[in-house]
């Protein structure tokens, strides 16, 4: 059903919005190799599962732990390298790892890889279990973001995001947590990847190139980075966006691009960012509710 | 066929070494990864094929495609830019990436999804050698005469002239330089009319050295610029040059000779990763000072 598939759609822009959101937002860490690592998860699954015969409930959390390998390896690089060198070498990394899919006999190559539908407990996984799946896992996602900023580990990332040598004088190491911030996001854009192939039931290089990670990093900033429900709403809005527009399909990269020039041009900090439009509107509408009517 | 993979090399290095320039100038003043310039690249070819299209003048399409780009980077910078320049980098570069698509798709749409010929007709003769199996194409001397002139001239004007010198001390302090009197404005404006103006012949140079222009021949120097800008060092002309030299001849003699198993345009970035495991700060960038 079409609605199901962009239901499905949104979701794992969701999930992949708020993995990104954790390094980039909560631990400053520019990243514009994301889909590498959804990659990552969509092939490892599709190996464990096809080749091995893994059953697909160990090989969701195993393509998380495969995607997070290389994610740490990433974190113990970037510790080393300034920020703007980082975002690059995280586009280096995503051509790499886009064409070993494509240039090596085990992944398949050019031909891509054929992933078997997902059995659990009996039950063979359609379209509506799979949504069902990642409503589960965005839910998770999204108490452990909501709970981040105020646990020890979202205060200790705050540290190393606004002031790096702060907070090592009061005892973090910063680079330990910007590896374990890496190390949590490419784990959950891991197992994105896993449930995005157990979806589509064939996957191909292509589908984890520049572009991709162009677009989720998209959807984080333009939400709002280090907010919780921003990165939600972007992800939202930038994949409904192609729906919203088909009557316009020629134009609809023009659309696009225009879409996020205007906003970075005039709500820099993002929808839900401070300050934007909508929290002004939003706190505005809060303090009516409680009979204050300090903002006119 | 040693000695024409080498000039090859160097020629695909300089290619690279134009192309990265315009990005390299704006992140030294600005600190913000333009992808938007790879847009001016593809402007720049097709303001030129137009021109040439309709006047049939080398020359006029040449100038008008340069003068006319480098007037679009001035209107970037105005209304896109300087707006952004005390926000997170990551915001210009969302902005960026989102003009150069939009860019690109304004492109597609007004001048057709196909490849044009950019034919400037025969401009140079090539020159061929037998007894060394070696030939120098004419596109070859203009590509590498171009980027001779065009680097003397940066040169110059970063390091004899007044505005060199105002853009020198912007690019290592933009609020010191303000408060000694400098018009960092007016470096800005100068930084990216000089670095689309750089876009766009490098733009053109490739659309005569491929005799095409299509809409998508943004796409691959749009990363690859930037593995090129951050290998040298990010901001810094010299080591731009360096870096795609180094970039360029790495591409053609591995790809010509061991058979990388990589696409070529991956070669890049793995020469970049190992490159900045052995120096982070790229070729010639200075250490991080913290």
């Amino acid at each position: 059903m079409y609605e199901q598939v962009i239901a499905i759609n949104v979701g794992l822009a969701m999930l992949l919005a708020m993995s990104l959101n954790i390094i980039t937002g909560f631990a400053g860490q520019p990243t514009l190799g994301h889909a590498a690592f959804y990659g990552i998860g969509a092939y490892t699954s599709a190996l464990l599962t096809a080749k091995a015969g893994w059953p697909f409930l160990l090989a969701l959390p195993a393509s998380g732990a495969m995607a997070a390998l290389v994610g740490v390896l990433l974190g113990l690089f970037s510790v080393r390298v300034r920020e703007d060198f980082l975002a690059v070498t995280t586009i280096g990394i995503n051509f790499v790892i886009v064409a070993i899919f494509q240039y090596v006999q085990l992944f398949g190559a050019s031909l891509g890889l054929a992933v078997p539908k997902p059995v659990v407990f009996g039950i063979r996984f359609g379209n509506t279990e799979i949504l069902i799946l990642l409503i589960v896992l965005n839910l998770l996602v999204y108490l452990f973001m909501r709970h981040l900023p105020n646990s020890w580990l979202g205060l200790a990332l705050g540290g190393v995001r606004n002031d790096e040598e702060a907070a090592a004088s009061l005892g973090f190491n910063p680079d330990h947590y910007k590896v374990f911030a890496f190390g949590i996001g490419t784990f959950i854009a891991g197992m994105t990847g896993s449930v995005y192939a157990h979806f589509m039931g064939f996957i191909s290089s292509t589908d984890f190139s520049f572009p991709v990670s162009v677009g989720v990093l998209s959807m984080a900033v333009l939400g709002g980075l280090g907010t919780v429900s921003g990165p939600l709403l972007g992800a939202i809005i930038l994949t409904l966006a192609p729906e919203v527009f088909r009557f316009v399909s020629d134009y609809r990269m023009l659309v696009y691009g225009g879409l996020l020039v205007l906003m970075m041009r005039f709500q820099p900090q993002g929808m839900v960012g401070d300050d934007s439009w909508l929290r002004q509107r939003w706190d505005a509408v809060r303090t009516r509710g409680k009979g204050g009517a300090r903002r006119g | 066929m040693f000695l024409q993979q080498i000039i090859n090399g160097i020629v695909v290095g300089s290619v690279y070494a134009l192309t990265a320039m315009g990005a390299t100038l704006v992140y030294g003043i600005m600190r913000i990864l333009d992808i938007s310039n790879a847009g001016a690249y593809a402007i720049g070819a097709y303001v030129s094929f137009f021109f040439l299209m309709q006047t049939g003048s080398p020359i006029v399409a040449l100038v008008a495609g340069v003068t006319l780009t480098a007037a679009f980077g001035f209107l970037v910078q105005k209304f896109l830019y300087a707006p952004l320049m005390n926000k997170s980098p990551n915001v210009s570069l969302i902005a960026g990436i989102g003009l150069f698509i939009f860019l690109q798709d304004f492109l597609r749409l007004v001048a057709g999804p196909q490849a044009r010929e950019l034919n400037f007709g025969t401009l140079l003769p090539s020159i061929q050698f037998p007894s060394l199996q070696l030939t120098l194409y004419g596109t070859w001397f203009l590509i590498l005469g171009a980027t001779a002139v065009l680097l003397f001239i940066l040169w110059y004007l970063l390091n004899r002239s007044p505005i060199g010198l105002a853009w020198r001390a912007t690019a290592q302090d933009l609020e010191t330089a303000k408060a000694m009197g400098i018009n960092t404005n007016r470096v800005v404006a100068f930084n990216f009319i000089l670095g689309y103006g750089f876009a766009a012949v490098a733009g053109i140079l490739v659309g005569i050295l491929y005799n095409a222009v299509y809409p998508t021949m943004g796409d691959v120097p749009a990363y690859k610029m930037l593995a090129v800008i951050v290998l040298g060092g990010l901001g810094n002309p010299l080591g731009t040059v360096l870096a795609a030299l180094v970039i360029g001849m790495a591409e053609t003699l591995i790809g010509g000779y061991i058979g990388f198993f990589l696409p070529r345009d991956a070669i890049a970035f793995v020469v970049l990763i190992l490159i900045l495991l052995w120096r982070p700060q790229g070729l010639l960038g200075r250490r991080r000072t913290s």
